[in-house]
């Protein structure tokens, strides 16, 4: 069964690679092994048959979320030594919010059988391919989450700009149109100068 | 189902298989092979003053924080339009105008932000 190996193998390097994110000393390689991870789960997901999600997460998750990841931890000026200070003080709370999930995880895991309904909105993958069985039903079945989809994205797009954008003042921007048409005789004059009188100082100013 | 799948990404996981053998023959080799001599001297300033190793955990611009902001924006807005690539002749009229109303929302999104000059560097 060659693809059950291959499942266990993305499976073990995925495990190994998020007990690496969270004991990782260094940050910057926390980020690198959750990088591995998305690319097994992405793996997982093609085993699946759902290649549409699995390009997904290779384009969105590994392409643009792990460089804002690294982007957020080269940026921050962190003493992560002094982060490291609270580890037993916050383990209890830590552990509380993962055995919650961890419950609810269970749980799901345990209903899903029983559960026909929910898995019964979307049509059969076997018919169609991942990326049609999606297409088929987001744009108009599923037409209010893919609009406000969208909003929350003009929201994110106009929040990070009023976040960061500051005005600079004295930046000197190129404005190419200007400087096309700019004429000569808008920037230099040419005088003819009476010997010995000089002239006022009209064009200087 | 399970391995008809593997069978059609298998030339991907050969790749995948070549890619990890030569990327740890470059990082390998280039350790096996080169001459190591370390020495205090060689990790000490250097004359003109510059430490030859510092922390790189430093405070940069938020403007390199924006420009990947603004990237995964419309990374996901291409994304979402994807499965409507192969589905387009499906969905009708509704599927068609249902995508141009979003891309519309981001278009304004987009006019907002080359307005603000967001684009520009300097």
């Amino acid at each position: 069964m060659p693809a059950t190996l291959i499942f266990y193998l993305f499976a073990t390097v995925l495990i190994l690679a998020a007990l690496m994110v969270i004991s990782a000393r260094n940050p910057v390689h926390a980020v690198l092994f959750l990088i591995l991870c998305f690319f097994n789960a992405a793996g997982l997901f093609v085993l699946q048959g759902a290649e549409f999600l699995a390009m997904l997460l290779v384009i969105v998750y590994v392409g643009a979320v792990a460089v804002l990841f690294l982007f957020v931890v080269m940026m921050l000026d962190i003493d992560f030594k002094q982060l490291r200070q609270g580890f037993v003080r916050y383990l209890p709370l830590g552990a509380l919010v993962g055995a919650v999930l961890l419950i609810e995880i269970g749980m799901m895991a345990v209903h899903w059988p029983t559960m026909a309904g929910a898995a019964a909105q979307t049509p059969a993958p076997a018919a169609l391919g991942n990326a049609e069985a999606i297409g088929a039903v987001l744009y108009t079945k599923y037409w209010l989450p893919f609009q406000v989809a969208g909003l929350v994205l003009l929201v994110a797009m106009v929040g990070a700009i009023c976040l960061t954008l500051r005005d600079r003042g004295q930046v000197v921007r190129q404005n190419v149109s200007v400087q096309m048409n700019r004429k000569r005789s808008d920037v230099i004059e040419i005088k003819k100068v009476p010997t010995g009188q000089g002239i006022s100082d009209g064009g200087m100013a | 189902m399970l391995s008809d799948i593997a069978v059609q990404y298998l030339p991907i996981l050969v790749f995948l298989a070549v890619a990890l053998g030569v990327a740890l023959a470059a990082s390998g080799l280039s350790f096996v092979l080169a001459k190591q001599k370390p020495d205090p001297e060689k990790v000490s300033a250097y004359e003109c003053g510059f430490e030859a190793f510092s922390d790189a955990r430093r405070r940069f611009d938020v403007r390199f924080y924006l420009v990947a902001i603004l990237f995964i924006i419309f990374d996901l807005e291409v994304a979402f339009l994807f499965p409507w690539s192969v589905s387009l002749f499906e969905g009708g009229v509704a599927a068609f105008w249902s995508v141009m109303i979003f891309l519309g929302v981001l278009t304004i999104g987009f006019i907002y932000e080359w307005k603000k000059g967001a684009l520009e560097w300097e």
